[in-house]
């Protein structure tokens, strides 16, 4: 769910103050307002454009408007710089109203060489505006992003409205007014002026960008006053330089929204702040064991530094032993986490199958990429459902989770171990890179409010009767007796076991019993009934899950707002699936299915209720589009 | 605290390994050793891999996992990350250890996780019917082998003094007063302790340590290691462990040596240089074996500062501190 901030107007002041000053100078040039913006900083991996567009954003959010945030960037550290395999963008949407993604096609493009120019302009509608360092337009990066002749001179750029700026020029000469300040550190605010120049564009708060120039740089005083002043002469030239700049375009803050405090995270963070928040909630110390992989190391680091809520994490010599660790700590009766991306999912797989047969809680986090194999590691993907789902030997159902937006990571994440520890088992919870990477704006929850956990651990059992560690509650769950609890010793293992006495077992009855009881018992997961929004008479559901919830909705409202009727749901619980969703698929004549695989969640639809339902499928690595959905739509109800 | 006997240590479960395996005596040692521990049952834990090593887990009175194939020191090492009050420990095989195991335990050694490891070695895979090991010698003829084997032998103590091991020792399945003495050694060591036992399979490779469990012949093929006594062994031929020339060990008989020489056992020596070189002496297939500590040095073990450090923290951080984490953003409010 996406929520809407607004800003006391009082923190503002400053930047009112500059604005209205911009209006007074500004007299005769564009004023315009939009109800939503998309911006693009492209620039290569060296450049600083995710730090532009983090930047952009905080500033943005605090600006009061809804926003949602996609990076995008190469999987080498440094590619060849220059080249169109380099390139690195962030794109950050904001809007007056609800928004769902971070935006099909940039109003705004930032380039700030060809290389950004010639990866991104297929991707801009007419009448978009190009921002470009006209310094960095010289013969060699131009042969370096693979230009014959300069797209600024053919005419390929005419469709657009081109700022030509000669970036490099004017902070070089800003950098011989600071003392000690180099060449090199003028090239290196270049992301700054931009911002700058942008943040003028878009009538921004700036105060919240010079209040973290100022910290970032703390220790390097004259990168921190090249980049202050970088920062504010691109404010200045919006300003001041109306033959190239049209004017200001204003978004206003968002209105209606429910009240609270809120900040803006992403899908890591809000999986980091949910899995301590789970912590906290069952008074289980968490213990993360990783293995570094693209993009869910990030997840890794953030807990890392999380001494001060007593995670341990613990960077593990593969995947397999990450899983085996984070089973072992599950063991002892902490809450065992492991975090990876689909490649580490290959390898964990064992373990996961273990914790089904020992039946204790582990979570373990998936956050995809594209595959197979290595496939694309910066680039996003919701491929690997049916390996979360069936991906393990013999009869080993798992509960699966899917996050659906990167704020709702934190709930996802504290409902994955919620079940894990009521009932049990391995959990998987699917993320992406997308999610991962992207921000948004969360209402904060409070601590209070967020339901307990118990971890209901088995208490020393009377001396006269034994102890069984496969008995079961009503939830079918079985005892979690932690070493240490006297008189419960017992030994479990991979080997099948005999019910209730948890001996080893190769009784075929106990085998098919056990099999069933496994299988009972995630099915019988509480999960809450699938929630449909739909117009009256619709005949057409989308169903969706995971990552691609807001390109869905927003797609569903383009559609609605041409009149048409259509509705949607979608899915958190991917194991076991809502006890209505046959009722719900079977209310509508037809059922789309979009997802960023080749229609894996529609293949399950049709084993498990016999629907025909209809893929509508994407591999690209990029996320879906609400444009992309809304034509889908119309396709069905053409 | 209870007095506790072998008694309290046997599990209930029927133990099912072959006639005459030498898993039955280490069992019997592990089970008699025990109490010497003064830690209750319940305060023990078997992590076991796969393999018949990894049934061990179930024929012992404590917690207890059967876990994955090679897997064992992964688990145990998560197991000792969220519990220090434990005693934990991992049997595993020669397969399990050092073929699909071989990346968790050189790291479990590395990072000296507070965990004993109970290594059989038998050269040979049992539970799936015998196949070559990777302590398999050279030229053996086996199932999978039946050219016999063209890969030489890995070489336990010396992996896990690459590895970075500060305790490593050997003993053998049948000689429960060496046995128990190398336990307690390892017991009594903070970090990883790796124990090789050298493990008789009577159906899959029987008799291959009869060289040094035969008691005529063992008399003859036992270089025992103990700490700070010169290195010399056999009873009708004896022989001593010298420094030669070129800076090697070697195997002289007694009355060549020169006493000064004669190699003087150091196990608590920081460098694991001599026990390096003592791991190269000798053969496992025939001839003399060094049996005893090789290693025993005091090192940071892992995690051992900051586990109750941090499980206090886990304590302290409630919910206050949980509202404070979350909003520790830039915020804005809407009222």
């Amino acid at each position: 769910m996406l929520l809407y901030p607004r800003l006391d107007n009082g923190e503002r002041g400053y930047v009112r103050t500059m604005s209205a000053q911009a209006r007074v100078r500004g007299v005769g040039r564009r004023e315009e307002a939009r109800e939503r913006v998309v911006v693009r900083f492209a620039g290569d991996s060296g450049d600083g454009m995710q730090l532009a567009g983090g930047r952009f954003t905080d500033a943005t959010a605090l600006g009061g408007n809804d926003l949602a945030t996609f990076p995008d960037f190469p999987a080498e550290i440094r590619a060849p710089a220059g080249t169109v395999a380099g390139v690195s963008s962030f794109q950050v949407h904001f809007a007056s109203r609800d928004i769902a993604t971070p935006g099909d096609s940039p109003d705004m493009l930032v380039a700030m060489n060809p290389a950004a120019l010639k990866a991104n302009l297929s991707q801009l509608k007419a009448g978009a505006s190009i921002l470009l360092d006209e310094d960095a337009f010289s013969k060699r990066n131009l042969m370096k992003a693979g230009y014959a002749v300069s797209p600024l001179e053919d005419g390929a750029l005419r469709d657009f409205e081109v700022m030509r700026v000669p970036m490099t020029t004017l902070l070089l000469s800003l950098a011989e007014g600071i003392e000690g300040a180099s060449s090199r550190d003028a090239q290196h605010a270049r992301n700054l002026f931009a911002l700058g120049l942008v943040s003028w564009i878009y009538d921004r708060p700036t105060d919240i960008t010079v209040r973290w120039i100022e910290a970032k740089f703390s220790k390097t005083p004259v990168v921190a006053e090249m980049n202050l002043r970088a920062f504010k002469a691109g404010w200045n030239y919006g300003e001041t330089t109306e033959s190239l700049v049209a004017g200001q375009v204003h978004v206003a803050p968002v209105k209606d929204l429910p009240a609270g405090t809120y900040r803006t995270v992403n899908g890591t963070t809000a999986t980091a702040l949910g899995l301590i928040a789970a912590s906290v909630k069952s008074s289980l110390q968490l213990v993360l064991a990783a293995y570094p992989i693209t993009p869910a190391s990030e997840l890794l680091h953030e807990l890392a530094r999380m001494g001060r809520a007593g995670v341990r994490t613990v960077q593990a010599e593969d995947e397999i032993a990450a899983a085996g660790m984070a089973l072992g700590a599950s063991y002892g009766g902490a809450l065992g986490v492991s975090a990876t991306s689909g490649p580490g999912m290959d390898l964990k797989a064992e373990t996961i199958g273990l914790a089904a047969a020992l039946e204790l809680p582990l979570v373990v986090i998936d956050v995809q990429r594209a595959g197979p194999s290595t496939g694309m590691p910066t680039k996003t993907e919701q491929a690997d459902l049916l390996m979360a789902l069936y991906g393990r030997h013999g009869e080993s159902p798992v509960p699966v989770l899917a996050a659906s937006s990167p704020a709702q990571c934190f709930d996802a994440a504290l409902e994955a171990v919620r079940i894990a520890v009521r009932y049990r088992t391995p959990v998987i919870l699917l993320s992406d890179l997308f999610l991962a990477n992207s921000s948004e704006p969360w209402l904060i929850p409070e601590a209070a409010q967020l339901a307990a956990i118990d971890p209901h651990f088995a208490k020393p059992p009377n001396p006269d009767a034994p102890f069984l560690p496969y008995a079961r509650n009503d939830d079918l769950a079985r005892p979690w007796a932690i070493p240490g609890t006297t008189g419960a010793q017992h030994q479990i293992g991979g080997l099948e076991k005999a019910d209730m006495t948890g001996t080893v077992s190769y009784d075929a009855s106990n085998h098919a019993l056990m099999t069933r009881l496994r299988a009972a018992k995630v099915a019988g997961i509480e999960v809450p009934d699938l929630r449909v929004d739909g117009d009256e008479g619709a005949q057409l559901l989308l169903l969706g899950w995971g990552s691609s919830e807001g390109a869905i909705r927003a797609g569903v409202r383009r559609v609605r707002q041409r009149g048409l009727k259509v509705a949607r749901a979608h899915l958190h619980h991917m194991n076991p699936l809502p006890g209505n969703l046959r009722q719900v698929l079977s209310s509508y004549e037809r059922v789309l299915v979009p997802e960023m695989n080749e229609g894996q969640l529609a293949r399950v639809l049709r084993a498990e209720y016999l629907v025909d339902v209809r893929s509508h499928a994407k591999v690209e690595g990029r996320p879906l589009f609400a444009s992309e959905i809304e034509a889908a739509i119309l396709g069905e109800l053409g | 605290m209870r007095t506790l006997s072998k008694a309290d240590f046997q599990s209930s479960n029927e133990t099912r390994w072959c006639p005459g395996c030498g898993d039955y005596a280490i069992l019997a040692s592990v089970q008699a050793f025990m109490p010497e521990l003064e830690v209750p049952p319940e305060r023990i834990v078997f992590v076991t891999g796969i393999g018949c090593a990894g049934r061990f887990s179930y024929y012992m009175n404590t917690y207890g996992m059967h876990a994955i194939h090679g897997r064992a020191p992964a688990i145990a090492t998560g197991l000792a990350a969220a519990r220090e009050d434990l005693s934990v420990w991992v049997v595993t095989g020669d397969g399990d250890a050092l073929s699909i195991g071989g990346n968790h335990l050189i790291h479990a050694m590395r990072r000296n996780v507070p965990v004993k490891v109970l290594l059989f070695n038998n050269r040979i895979y049992g539970l799936t019917k015998g196949q070559a090991s990777p302590t398999s010698e050279l030229g053996k003829v086996t199932k999978s082998t039946p050219g016999g084997s063209i890969e030489p032998p890995a070489n336990p103590i010396a992996l896990a003094l690459g590895a970075g091991a500060t305790f490593v020792a050997r003993s053998v399945d049948r000689d429960k007063e060496h046995l128990s003495g190398v336990l307690r050694a390892a017991a009594n060591h903070e970090g990883t302790a790796l124990v090789e036992i050298l493990q008789n399979c009577p159906v899959f490779n029987d008799r291959a340590f009869e060289h040094v469990t035969d008691k005529r012949e063992a008399s003859e093929n036992r270089i025992p290691l103990e700490h700070g006594a010169p290195i010399t062994f056999g009873a009708e031929r004896p022989r001593a462990v010298v420094r030669l020339p070129d800076g090697s060990l070697g195997i002289v008989g007694a009355e060549q040596a020169d006493a000064a020489a004669i190699v003087e056992h150091d196990a608590k020596r920081e460098s694991p240089d001599l026990a390096f070189a003592l791991s190269q002496l000798g053969d496992l297939t025939h001839g003399p074996v060094p049996l005893g500590v090789f290693r025993d040095v005091e090192a940071p073990v892992w995690g051992q500062t900051i586990a109750s450090e941090l499980r206090a923290a886990a304590t302290r951080f409630g919910e206050r501190e949980l509202d404070e984490l979350l909003h520790n953003a830039n915020t804005w409010r809407i009222s």
